[in-house]
Order: C-alpha cells, then sequence, then structure tokens
C-alpha cells in the first residue's frame, strides 16, 4: 500500500527530471534513488530484444549478499578481539565508545558485546567510505550525466572489510577520494576501468600511511594494545618452525578468531561466500581455482630452498591458505569481473600469476608482510595483455585453420 | 645468481619507467597499440644491452682516473667527460646498428622501423649508463643490467599498451582524453610496481 502510492509520486515526479524537465541535470539522483526503491520501467528499444533476469543490479546485489557472512565475522571478530584485551587488561574503552560500551557492557564471550563492540568501528569506516564515495559518484554522475550503478555499494562494502579496525577516519576518506576519482571515474565508470577501485583505495592508504596500516598495534581496536597478525608473528621468526609462534591453531585460523583486517580473517566466511558466486556464476572457477594452484605450488618452490634466510620459506601451504587475507582476495578481488581477464585462458594465467606473486610477497619481501592485495593489483595491469596474447593466439589458429 | 638478482632486480624493483619515471616520452606516446609497444621495447632492450657493457668499457679503460696509464697518462682523469661520451657512444651504436640491420636483417629492421633513430637521445637509454657507473658495476654486471633494464621497460611499454587497447571503450571526461588519461594510467601501474620496491632474493 505504501510502497504503491510511493511509487505513484515517484512516477509523478518523473517528467520533472526528464529531457527538458526543469530538474533534468538532477536525472541520476532520482534514477538511483527510484531504481533503488522499485525495479526498472525501462524496456529495450532496440533489437536485439534479449531478457535475462540477471542485470548489474542483480549481479552486484548478489555479491553484496556473498559479503554478508564476512561482515558478520568482521563485527564479531573486531568485537571479540577487542573485548577479550579489555577483559585480560581490565579496562574500559574511553570516549563515545565507552559510554556505549559500559551500556551494553564488555563480555568476551557474549555474542551481543562482541557485536556492538565490533559495529562500534565497522560503522563509522563503512559510513565515511559509503559518504566519501556516494559523493565524488554523485559529483562525477550530475556533470556528466551518468546513471548511478549499485557497483559502487560493492566497492564500499569491500574495501572497510580490508581496513585494520583503528585507521583514522580521515585516511578512510582519503583512500576512498582516491580510488574512486582515479581509479574509477575518470575512465568513464564501472566498466570501463581496468584496476579493482576497491584495491585501489586500499593501496593508496597503504603506501601513503605505512603506519597507519601495518605493524602489530592497530589489529586490535584498544589503544596500546599490541597483538601481530598470524602472518607478522611467523615472519617475525628468526630460525626454526613458524608456526610455532602462532599462538592460534588452524581451526581458530580457519573460523577467523584472531587479529587482521576486519573482513579478512575467516576462511570460512569467505568460502561461503565464494559457494554463492560461484552457483550464480558470477565468480570465474578458473580464476579461483589456479589462483590457490599458483600459491600452492610456490609454496612447495620456496619450501625447497636450502638454508632459507627467513622461517617463512618453510610455512606450510595449509597455513598460508586460512592466514591474512588469502581466502578473501581469492574470493571477492580478484575475480572482480571487470579488471580480472575477460578470456577463458586469460584468466588461468592472470589466476597463476596472483596466486605466484601473493606468496613471493609474503615470503620473500620483508618490507610487507601480507601479498594479496598487492599481487591482485599487478594481476590487474596483467590482465589486458593476457587477453590480448590470447586472441592473438586464437586468431593466429584460427588463419591458419581456415585460411 | 648475483647476475640474475640484477637482472630480477632492474626488472620489476627498479623498473626504469614506473619507479624512476625515465624515458617517459616514448613510454606514453608509442603505447597506443600492443604490436608498436612490443617494437619500441625490443628496440629499446637491444640498445641498453649494447650500450650499457660498452659505456661501462669504455668508462674503465679511459675515462677513470689512472686509467690512461697504457698512453703513459697515470694522471688523467676524464670523468667529467662521461655524460657527453656516454650519449655519442649510444647514437653511434644506434646509426650502426641501423646499418647493419638494414643490411643483413631487412625483417628485424622493419619491425624495429623508426624506433632506433628515436631511441638516440632517450633519457631511459641514457638513465641506465647512468646508473651503471653510480653503482660501480663490473663489465659482466653492467651486461646483467643492460638487459634487465631494456626488459624493465618492454615489460612496461607492453602493459601500458595492453591497459590502453583495453581503455579504448573507457568514457574519460573530455580534458583527460588521450594523454592524460594514460598519465593516470601509468601512476596506476607504477602503484602496483611497488608491490616489489624491498624485495630480496
Amino acid at each position: 500500500m505504501v510502497m504503491n502510492s510511493l511509487n505513484k509520486f515517484f512516477l509523478s515526479l518523473k517528467p520533472h527530471f526528464d529531457k527538458g524537465g526543469r530538474l533534468e541535470r538532477y536525472y541520476p539522483l532520482y534514477e538511483a534513488t527510484d531504481s533503488f526503491l522499485f525495479s526498472t520501467t525501462k524496456s529495450t528499444p532496440e533489437a536485439p530484444h534479449i531478457r535475462d533476469a540477471i542485470d548489474l543490479k542483480r549481479i552486484m546485489i548478489t555479491v553484496i549478499i556473498a559479503l554478508i557472512p564476512c561482515t558478520i565475522m568482521a563485527l564479531w571478530n573486531t568485537g571479540y578481539q577487542a573485548n577479550n584485551a579489555l577483559t585480560t587488561l581490565g579496562a574500559m574503552p574511553e570516549g563515545w565508545r565507552g559510554a556505549i560500551m559500559s551500556l551494553v557492557g564488555i563480555d568476551p564471550q557474549s555474542l551481543i558485546s562482541n557485536f556492538v563492540h565490533g559495529a562500534l568501528y565497522f560503522l563509522p569506516i563503512y559510513l565515511v567510505v559509503v559518504i566519501t564515495g556516494s559523493v565524488w559518484e554523485l559529483l562525477f554522475n550530475l556533470i556528466r550525466g551518468h546513471e548511478f550503478s549499485e557497483a559502487f555499494l560493492v566497492t564500499s562494502l569491500l574495501l572497510p572489510l580490508t581496513l585494520p579496525p583503528t585507521i583514522p577516519l580521515w585516511q578512510v576518506a582519503i583512500g576512498t577520494s582516491f580510488g574512486v576519482v582515479f581509479a574509477k571515474e575518470v575512465f568513464g565508470g564501472v566498466g570501463k576501468n581496468f584496476m579493482n577501485p576497491a584495491l585501489a583505495c586500499r593501496a593508496f592508504i597503504y603506501f601513503a600511511y605505512p603506519a597507519q596500516m601495518s605493524g602489530d598495534k592497530i589489529w586490535v581496536a584498544v589503544d596500546g594494545v599490541s597483538s601481530a597478525t598470524p602472518l607478522g608473528a611467523a615472519a617475525a621468526v628468526q630460525n626454526g618452525v613458524p608456526t610455532q609462534a602462532l599462538d592460534i591453531t588452524w581451526w581458530q585460523a580457519f573460523l577467523g578468531i584472531m587479529p587482521g583486517s576486519m573482513g579478512e580473517t575467516s576462511t570460512l566466511a569467505c568460502l561461503i561466500g565464494a559457494a554463492l558466486l560461484l552457483i550464480t556464476g558470477i565468480a570465474s572457477w578458473r580464476i579461483m581455482l589456479s589462483m590457490l594452484l599458483g600459491a600452492v605450488v610456490t609454496v612447495f618452490c620456496f619450501q625447497l630452498v636450502p638454508d632459507p634466510p627467513s622461517a617463512l620459506y618453510a610455512l606450510p601451504a595449509y597455513w598460508h591458505l586460512v592466514i591474512g587475507g588469502f581466502a578473501f582476495g581469492l574470493v571477492f578481488m580478484a575475480t572482480d569481473p571487470v579488471s580480472a581477464a575477460q578470456t577463458q585462458t586469460g584468466q588461468w594465467f592472470y589466476g597463476l600469476l596472483i596466486g605466484f606473486l601473493t606468496i613471493l610477497i609474503r615470503v620473500a619481501n620483508p618490507a610487507y608482510p601480507e601479498g594479496v592485495m598487492l599481487a591482485i593489483l599487478m594481476g590487474n595491469v596483467f590482465a589486458p595483455l593476457f587477453d590480448y596474447l590470447v586472441i592473438r593466439a586464437n586468431m593466429k589458429r584460427r588463419t591458419l585453420r581456415h585460411g | 645468481m648475483h647476475y640474475l638478482e640484477i637482472i630480477f632486480r632492474s626488472i620489476f624493483i627498479e623498473n626504469l619507467p614506473l619507479s624512476f619515471f625515465l624515458g617517459m616520452c616514448t613510454f606514453l606516446a608509442i603505447s597506443k597499440q600492443v604490436k608498436a609497444a612490443l617494437g619500441l621495447g625490443l628496440a629499446v632492450l637491444v640498445l641498453t644491452a649494447i650500450t650499457v657493457p660498452l659505456n661501462n668499457a669504455i668508462l674503465n679503460q679511459m675515462l677513470k682516473p689512472g686509467a690512461l696509464e697504457w698512453l703513459g697518462q697515470p694522471d688523467i682523469d676524464l670523468t667529467f667527460l662521461g655524460l657527453l661520451i656516454y650519449i655519442a657512444t649510444i647514437a653511434a651504436v644506434v646509426q650502426i646498428l641501423e646499418m647493419v640491420l638494414d643490411r643483413f636483417l631487412p625483417t628485424l629492421y622493419n619491425t624495429l622501423g623508426i624506433f632506433l633513430p628515436l631511441l638516440t637521445v632517450n633519457c631511459a637509454i641514457l638513465g641506465a649508463s647512468l646508473f651503471m657507473v653510480e653503482r660501480d658495476y663490473t663489465l659482466l654486471e653492467s651486461t646483467a643490467y643492460g638487459i634487465g633494464a631494456g626488459s624493465g621497460f618492454l615489460l612496461a611499454v607492453v602493459l601500458l599498451a595492453g591497459i590502453r587497447e583495453k581503455c579504448e571503450y573507457a568514457d574519460p571526461p573530455a580534458p583527460l582524453r588521450g594523454l592524460g588519461l594514460t598519465f593516470i594510467t601509468a601512476g596506476l601501474m607504477a602503484l602496483a610496481f611497488m608491490s616489489f620496491a624491498g624485495m630480496s632474493l
């Protein structure tokens, strides 16, 4: 009933925004609100009249649904890590978060306390990303007469999940601005860029403000508590077995009960998302499989190195897969249909390259403990060339066959 | 192993266009199509692979203080002539290479085409020689470095061309069309290449 009258109201507004109307300039705003609330009234004016229920909007919504397990884990784990540290210290958080948490109570055993505490860190970051990004999108869309795309909803959820909970909000705003403007909007918006905007945001923050993006102090949202991510702890081992330095079990790492970027810790949550993306056919199984293969083979190669200079060389593959952001990158970042390789053979090379680079950066680059995001950026840079070579090879083969 | 490391370093970590922003003019101008970019990259590779060790030999045999001892002049220090001589060497190599290729390998000559003479005054190639001087490479090391630096340029320019071919369908704001977008693309590529910074093998 309400929706019906709302729909009528929107339809009555439409003439003002149409060509020649008073508010023609602001059509993107109208279109965004309308298509957010209702399905489109547009029909295809020209042939071919291909109809498929799965349009860009549906694809993006599916990705968001696939991200829900990771988001839930992000809320719970961020809160759990903070509550845990606070209980050990016997302290209370300060400021406005402290005021809210004193109502809820600090208890790492309580589901609600963990979720609320996690949300107090996740939601501000998420809001800053959404607001900053939307402002830039709005600016570009209004001036250029484009329509809003649901793709930004995905980008804006991906980015906070890859950030540590303690990151200053102004850095989030600057990073988001960089990624949205320079990795997407200057290329003309969704589908025309070559680099994943969420990754560009993260890489920008990572290189511009390394103090707030790496180290031991940032992963648990309590002041002064230093707790290394498992990758950081394994890298710090001088000699001996790297897994001994980890104070978590493999299952804990698999479930994601460890310090890290908010949404990246849980391999299980990523796998649930992966299942949905694979069933609906939105993500390419070739990329996922080849990236996994590339990483595993590279780990084995590193294990063969005699007298390794760091203990990370000996870290076994089944650990590499559950710590850091490997699973998250594999499922949600590498498979981004815009910036990944488009041809099927190209996707194999693309995935293998990312898997190889991930382990290479993790193991052989002491400057960066985590390599997934950077490796996928490199993959984005290589993807067009892979596509080009595959298409060229195909053309050559067909000319030979058909003359 | 040491030489392999020099090659790896100069391709990925110290990539001439993407880490030092050398050779930008050709890098940005001749990257519209992968095919042309490949030709340019190969020409750069051939040139650096020849000129860096050649300049190294000249430096060690003629310019360094005491290098002219075989002429009975142990006190002469000609390093101040370095810059001039390296450019002259590069230009001479380009001319000779052109004539040789034209005479004996016409197909390769056609592939490299106009790129060879273009590269006479390319800063990436001179830069490679100057880095060689700075880092005190031996003859073998500078050969490895020349090959690596050239391959790094080849890789970067081909990657950029691939991205630009993909971005043919991009829809940038009017002022950014063409070179502007290419600058931004190169910047984003440099961001990705930073993932190798600090790597040690």
